[in-house]
């Protein structure tokens, strides 16, 4: 499949308003404003687009629970971007700003709102700065404000800039950030399609799902639809990382296998090196092993090989990995970013990172990994929001597939798979 | 009067120790930034200003270089919210810094694909070079470095985030060239250093 969402990123004045609209910038929203608001989301569900942010929830059901009954109503566009792992979003708004805005605004007039917040990650001020210029440009060119294309909608977009927070990435947290507090997530139900940005009904989507929206609107849903196989319609980004010869972002239709990704777009694992193990979806999913490439790339393909697509953050592992190594990586993370509301997740996760971070230098028992186990176990689950869950994974799918490393750090006291593009005096560790 | 029979009021145990915190020193807006924060806050639904409490925030960190207890207190008084609200915030997102940095602050990502692509040789080679490590400031007040989670540019690995600017494909032989340029050319050496689209071998 050529690149769609992606073709023009390599061009230099990709992210321009007079570049969008010499290739077709804006007609979907022109197509979009003559029909009904009804339609839109109509064809939505019928594409079978689901939500690129990591749980593959269908977006035109998540549109049309949004409650139509209550005025205003919000979208809020997640563009926080912080799963390890993960960086098309990022693309996408520093080449092709102005398809997000489209879709921004076509959502907009699907669900009836009018006003939709780009939440995008701190770090990310080189996009946003970029993003920002093509809005003004789209406010300049009636492309958004008041009564757009003579239309009688009115629509804004603003760019609210986080600040650091992982945790900001749940929809519900990030709900909570935007209204100025801390990014925490709520208890759910009820859902932000009914109760969300201040109190209001509102569609949290991510940035590639609006930016597929136009796709559908000027292709039709059967396109869209047949791009893919059943259910996992429409083109799709990966990002695909570590130890690969060609890291990116590349666009595929969700028939691609993980060995064509990784083997043929990325140029494979380093010259010398042997793959050893494959994370499909982010850090948060459970690792995928060399004899599982041919697994097909989809929500529905990796689910069935026992993991998760997740935001489709590949990242590629040489045998110089140490499994280890890796799991204690990932829980510091997830100890620096665990927002603190719930304990299980707030204490656990330190718990997790001691006990691994004595395991990996040589002083653990071998009762520690049983209480690894167990630690973890109590922490998936139990919490309000996800981040329990993707916390404990790094531990439970680690010990799955490579107890063997374990037990053999504490057997012979020291790592054992010391690699080389690690440092020689391990610094910051706590 | 004292509640102590041999001992008179405020003479040990009455005497609170506390030390107060230092609010650093008066801050308001510059002409300039309240403009932008009268911008900003119209964003917003006028009964959610406090929604603006993270740009408010960043106006007044790029002011003063970190948040004080009277950067605090000026975001809420502006926000009708209490100091108790800001700081709440503040103390929970990363990017705002509640301490003098150094000029050039230095974000080595150390997260999974940064790392596996060399970012701790990166952190040990900048440690080496500045003489000191991750969360300290150098005496100059130059550099700060800091270590932090995965910053979003896994393909450009490893990444390091100086300010604003993003440096990418850093190798750990570099790290003390970046610094040799920093110091001669400032800020001019933090531009045209982020590869836009990503590199292709």
């Amino acid at each position: 499949m050529d690149p769609i969402l992606t073709k023009y990123v390599r061009e230099p004045n990709s992210f321009t308003l007079d570049f969008y609209l010499q290739h077709a910038g804006y007609d979907a929203l022109k197509l979009a404003l003559t029909k009904k608001p009804d339609e839109i989301i109509e064809m939505v569900k019928a594409s079978g687009l689901r939500g690129r942010g990591g749980a593959g929830f269908p977006t035109g059901m998540k549109w049309q629970f949004v409650d139509k009954k209550i005025e205003p109503r919000y979208i809020a566009c997640n563009a926080d971007e912080s799963e390890p792992g993960t960086f098309k979003d990022h693309l996408l708004m520093e080449r092709n700003p102005h398809l997000l805005i489209e879709g921004c605004a076509i959502g907009c007039y699907a669900i009836g709102a009018k006003v939709a917040y780009i939440y995008i990650r701190g770090e990310f001020i080189h996009v946003q700065h970029v993003l920002e210029r093509a809005i003004d440009e789209a406010y300049a060119r009636g492309f958004l404000g008041k009564n757009i294309l003579g239309s009688g909608f009115d629509c804004d977009v603003y760019v609210h800039r986080g600040a650091g927070a992982y945790e900001a990435g749940e929809e519900t947290a990030l709900l909570e950030s935007l209204e100025g507090k801390r990014a925490q997530p709520r208890n759910k139900p009820p859902f932000p399609a009914l109760v969300g940005l201040y109190n209001k009904p509102t569609a949290v989507n991510n940035v590639e799902t609006l930016c597929n929206v136009p796709l559908i609107v000027s292709k039709g849903p059967e396109w869209y639809a047949a791009l893919g196989p059943e259910k996992n319609g429409g083109p799709k980004l990966y990002c695909v990382s570590g130890h690969v010869k060609r890291p990116g972002v590349y666009e595929a239709s969700m028939k691609i296998t993980l060995r064509e990704l990784i083997e043929g777009h990325a140029g494979g694992v380093r010259d010398g090196h042997t793959l050893k193990a494959v994370i499909p979806g982010g850090s948060s999913v459970p690792i995928l092993l060399p004899d599982q490439l041919d697994t097909q790339a989809s929500f529905d393909g990796i689910q069935k090989a026992g993991s998760l697509l997740g935001s489709a953050a590949i990242v590629v592992l040489d045998e110089t990995t140490c499994m280890v190594w890796l799991a204690e990586n990932l829980l510091h993370f997830y100890r620096h970013e665990s927002c603190g509301k719930c304990t299980p997740c707030r204490e656990g996760t330190d718990w997790l990172h001691q006990i691994l971070h004595r395991i990996e230098r040589g002083e653990g028992q071998m009762q520690d990994i049983d209480l690894l186990q167990s630690v973890a176990g109590n922490i998936a689950g139990k919490t309000l929001c996800a981040f329990g869950d993707a916390a404990a994974t790094p531990v439970l799918t680690t010990l799955k597939h490579f107890r063997h490393e374990y037990e053999a750090h504490v057997k012979e006291g020291k790592c054992t798979l010391p690699a080389p593009w690690r440092a020689r005096h391990p610094v910051g560790a706590h | 009067m004292s509640f102590h029979p041999k001992m008179a009021y405020g003479a040990t145990f009455h005497k609170s120790s506390r030390a107060l915190e230092d609010e650093g020193p008066a801050f308001v807006y510059t002409p300039e930034n309240r403009a932008r924060f009268d911008e900003i806050v119209k964003r917003y639904p006028p009964d959610r200003r406090r929604s603006a409490v993270l740009p408010a925030l960043y106006l007044a960190q790029y002011q003063q270089g970190y948040i004080t207890a009277n950067a605090i207190r000026h975001v809420a008084e502006l926000l009708g919210i209490t100091r108790a609200d800001v700081e709440d915030v503040v103390s929970f997102y990363t990017m705002f810094y509640t301490r003098p940095m150094g000029t050039f602050v230095l974000q080595v990502c150390r997260t999974l694909s940064c790392a596996i692509n060399g970012a701790e040789c990166v952190t040990e080679a900048l440690v080496e070079k500045l003489g000191i490590t991750p969360g300290e400031t150098d005496p100059t007040g130059t550099f700060t470095l800091l270590e932090v989670e995965c910053l979003g540019a896994c393909d450009r690995a490893p990444v390091v985030m100086v300010n604003d600017a993003w440096h990418e494909s850093l190798k750990p032989e570099d790290a003390g060239t970046l610094i040799d340029d920093l110091r001669a050319r400032g800020d001019a050496a933090l531009s045209g250093c982020h590869h836009v689209v990503e590199r292709k071998s």
